[in-house]
């Protein structure tokens, strides 16, 4: 029976001989964000580039992954329908802001139809009528929400969320992971969140998973 | 792609020092000699020039490297951080720009005894109308040329310096420096120096082989009996009973010891000095506030604006003069005459440069992107040896293993096609390409690529719609590079192409040696102008296309 959601199966990361996580195996179902913990250096981003399919060949990877039952093992990056968020916005900078959403959107719209995509996702975020300002030209608050936007236009079947609210402050961050979680539970995304901030990880309210031993046994950051 | 890359542009030079080899040790199938010998080396060392050849290319080689260097070394010590330094940063480019031949044409035109600076000087000289007696440019030392190779090579340095240190926190280091109480230039040799100068080393060994083996600047500036060693060797090649063929070819080799012979020198000067510098970086000797090696240093760093502004100005000037007797500063009457005169001639030698050019700059783009780009996808790091091959065609002198190229070319059914001319000239331009888009596509942010292919795009739409538009600029700076470096070659061009091909170089050269210094200037004012229209669209393009993207600017 196919498993819905982001499975893991006892993946493990080692760099030049060196083990840096697992392995572990965890389940992410629907909805929920599960939190990987732990100090900046354990391997987490590169477990996310790892399920992403873009972990950098220096690196030696095993373990499998499934999403919604489906081995994401043989699949190239660009088909394996995860989205990203980091925690700098990436806007691309020669593209406007409408230019940003429509490369996310897939193909096989017509043009007019796109623009009415792109436009309608800005207006719901409280960002209207932005398509076609320069990314550099809008506030933090606003380039995080863009870039939201345009990974769930490229509609993901599950999200990978690399520290995204570090670089936002106190007032902005609380705001944007409330919208983010929102999403995540309306549209019924698996998804999973590496941080090592303990307010996002409770915010998260799911599951907090560990997985550099020296955090655990209490070693300051 | 890395593979097919290094052997189009290492399998010509090596293929040309064997073919070059061969005929030094007197076996040319060819001619019908096939009995190793070594009367080619004999009979070079018993030519009467070789002596008088040697001492010039010696002196000026040797000269202009250690002058361009310490020049290069005094201006980044002494004015970083000043605001002189960084307009002279953003002058760099276009002094680069200027090829050599166009340079020296120029820079005869100040310093020769009925140039332009006796010109200005000649109301306090009044030496009864005739121009003063003295042996420039072509003195026997090869002085003038020495001097022409610092305007040159000095912003090649210089470049060299500010690219090192790019890399490093220099605003930083120097302010603790100076926080512990040293002045700023000696804060900037006891710290950056140091940490800067292996970095250097392929740069400056460059500027060494290229300054011991300079044709088209030495038949310009250089003596002429005895010439240089390459130039000799030049005019041997070019003996059409092909008697010389042999003593050139050993020639070759000799010009190939003696570029390794003072690179290797200068390694252990490299070490004598690291070894004397010891006691003087620990010593704890603040040295002084600068003041006056600020002083000095600005004053250097006009000269050599000055004289090369005033080079392509005189240029200009040749090219548009019509009557320009001695000792009037401007010509006495103007025409349009040369520009319109060389006509038809003019345009078919503009057409060849420019495709050549064109051509030679494209092809150098896409291998070296494809190279960066498999060498991202691949997660592949090169190593300090990879830079060593990729440096090797500029380390080489070129009059080594031109003729044994040629012959390469030959055998391949390409003689004195624009397929051979392109390709020789692809030898030279793609490591310079290659090394300026380097950094700037490595520096990339790997995490844009990472979050266009999690968009859903593939490789080759996250590579045309992501990485190539976000490096625009450093992509037509590039091929801006590889335009002008094509622009400006003048040995591959004889060699390759058989002397068929005439490009903006190879007319300026003869028009030169001809003594006509209108043609001289026009097609010297020309050839130095073709590299500063490519640079100017390269900057001028990206501002266009991104004049609304304040994140490119």
């Amino acid at each position: 029976m196919s498993e819905p959601g982001l499975v893991l199966e006892s993946v493990a990361l080692s760099l030049e001989g060196r083990r840096l996580i697992g392995p572990l195996d965890l389940q992410v179902p629907p909805g929920e964000v599960v939190t990987l913990m732990g100090r900046s250096g354990s391997g987490k981003s590169s477990l996310l580039a790892f399920i992403c399919g873009t972990l950098d060949p220096a690196f030696t990877a095993q373990g499998r992954i499934l999403l919604d039952g489906r081995d994401l093992g043989a699949l190239p990056p660009e088909r394996r329908r995860l989205g990203i968020l980091f925690q700098d916005d990436l806007l691309f900078p020669h593209l406007s802001v409408g230019g940003n959403l429509s490369f996310g959107l897939p193909p096989g719209f017509s043009g007019r139809e796109r623009r009415a995509r792109v436009a309608a996702a800005l207006a719901e975020s409280g960002l209207g009528g932005l398509e076609g300002r320069d990314p550099a030209t809008l506030s933090g608050g606003q380039r995080a929400r863009v870039a939201l936007l345009r990974m769930l236009l490229s509609e993901p079947r599950a999200l990978l969320l690399d520290e995204p609210f570090g670089g936002l402050d106190d007032v902005l961050r609380q705001q944007f992971r409330d919208l983010v979680f929102r999403r995540i539970r309306e549209r019924r995304l698996p998804a999973l969140l590496v941080t090592h901030d303990r307010a996002d990880a409770a915010a998260a309210s799911g599951k907090i998973v560990t997985v550099d031993e020296d955090f655990c046994n209490g070693h300051k950051e | 792609m890395p593979a097919i890359t290094l052997a189009l542009f290492l399998l010509p030079v090596l293929a040309g020092l064997i073919g070059t080899l061969l005929p030094a040790l007197g076996l040319l199938p060819s001619l019908g000699d096939t009995r190793f010998s070594l009367r080619p080396f004999a009979r070079l060392f018993a030519a009467p020039e070789l002596p008088g050849a040697l001492a010039a290319t010696l002196v000026s080689g040797l000269l202009a490297t250690l002058l361009s260097f310490l020049t290069a070394l005094g201006l980044a010590a002494a004015l970083e951080g000043t605001r002189l330094f960084a307009w002279l940063r953003r002058l760099l480019a276009p002094l680069l720009a200027i090829p050599h031949a166009a340079l020296a044409i120029g820079f005869a035109f100040l310093v020769a005894p009925s140039g332009w600076l006796v010109r200005l000087a000649a109301p306090l000289v009044a030496s009864g109308g005739l121009p003063p007696d003295l042996p420039i440019p072509g003195d026997r030392l090869g002085l003038t040329l020495a001097a022409g190779l610092w305007l040159k090579e000095t912003p090649f340095l210089l470049l060299a310096i500010i690219a090192g240190t790019n890399q490093l926190p220099v605003a930083r280091f120097l302010d603790i420096a100076r926080s512990l109480g040293y002045g700023p230039a000696t804060a900037w040799l006891k710290i950056i120096l140091p940490v800067l100068y292996g970095q250097l080393r392929l740069p400056i060994y460059a500027v060494l082989a290229f300054s011991l083996s300079v044709v088209d600047m030495a038949l310009i500036l250089g003596p002429s009996t005895p010439p240089t060693l390459a130039t000799l060797l030049l005019a041997w090649f070019d003996d059409p009973s092909l008697e010389r063929l042999g003593p050139a070819a050993a020639g070759g080799m000799l010009q190939l010891l003696l570029v390794a012979a003072a690179i290797l020198l200068w390694r252990l000067g490299e070490l004598l000095i690291v070894l004397a510098a010891r006691a003087w970086l620990a010593g704890g000797g603040r040295g002084h506030a600068g003041v006056m090696s600020r002083l000095i240093a600005g004053a250097i760093a006009l000269l050599l604006f000055l004289l090369a502004s005033a080079s392509i100005l005189a240029l200009g000037l040749w090219s548009l003069a019509w009557r320009w007797p001695f000792p009037q500063r401007l010509p006495a009457s103007w025409s349009l005459g040369n520009w319109l005169g060389a006509g038809e001639g003019l345009g078919r030698v503009l057409a060849t440069s420019l495709l050549l050019a064109l051509a030679t700059a494209a092809i150098a783009l896409l291998l070296s992107l494809g190279c960066l780009e498999n060498e991202r996808r691949h997660g592949l790091h090169p190593t300090a040896r990879v830079l060593w091959l990729i440096y090797l065609p500029l380390l080489i002198p070129q009059i080594s293993f031109m003729f044994g190229m040629t012959a390469l070319l030959a055998w391949l059914g390409l003689e004195a096609s624009l397929a051979a001319l392109i390709w020789s000239h692809l030898v030279f331009v793609l490591p310079y390409v290659f090394l300026m888009l380097a950094d700037p596509y490595r520096a990339l942010d790997e995490r844009y690529r990472r979050a266009g292919l999690c968009l859903g795009a593939g490789e080759s739409r996250v590579f045309f719609a992501l990485t190539l538009p976000m490096l625009l600029r450093p992509v037509l700076l590039a091929a801006a590079v590889g335009f002008s470096v094509s622009i400006a070659l003048y040995l591959p061009t004889l060699f390759a192409g058989a002397g068929r091909f005439a490009t903006l170089t190879t007319e300026a050269v003869a028009a030169n040696a001809g003594a006509d210094r209108r043609l001289a200037g026009t097609y010297g004012f020309l050839q130095a102008a073709l590299p500063l229209i490519g640079f100017g669209l390269a900057l001028l393009a990206p501002r266009i296309a991104f004049r609304h993207r304040r994140g490119l600017r």
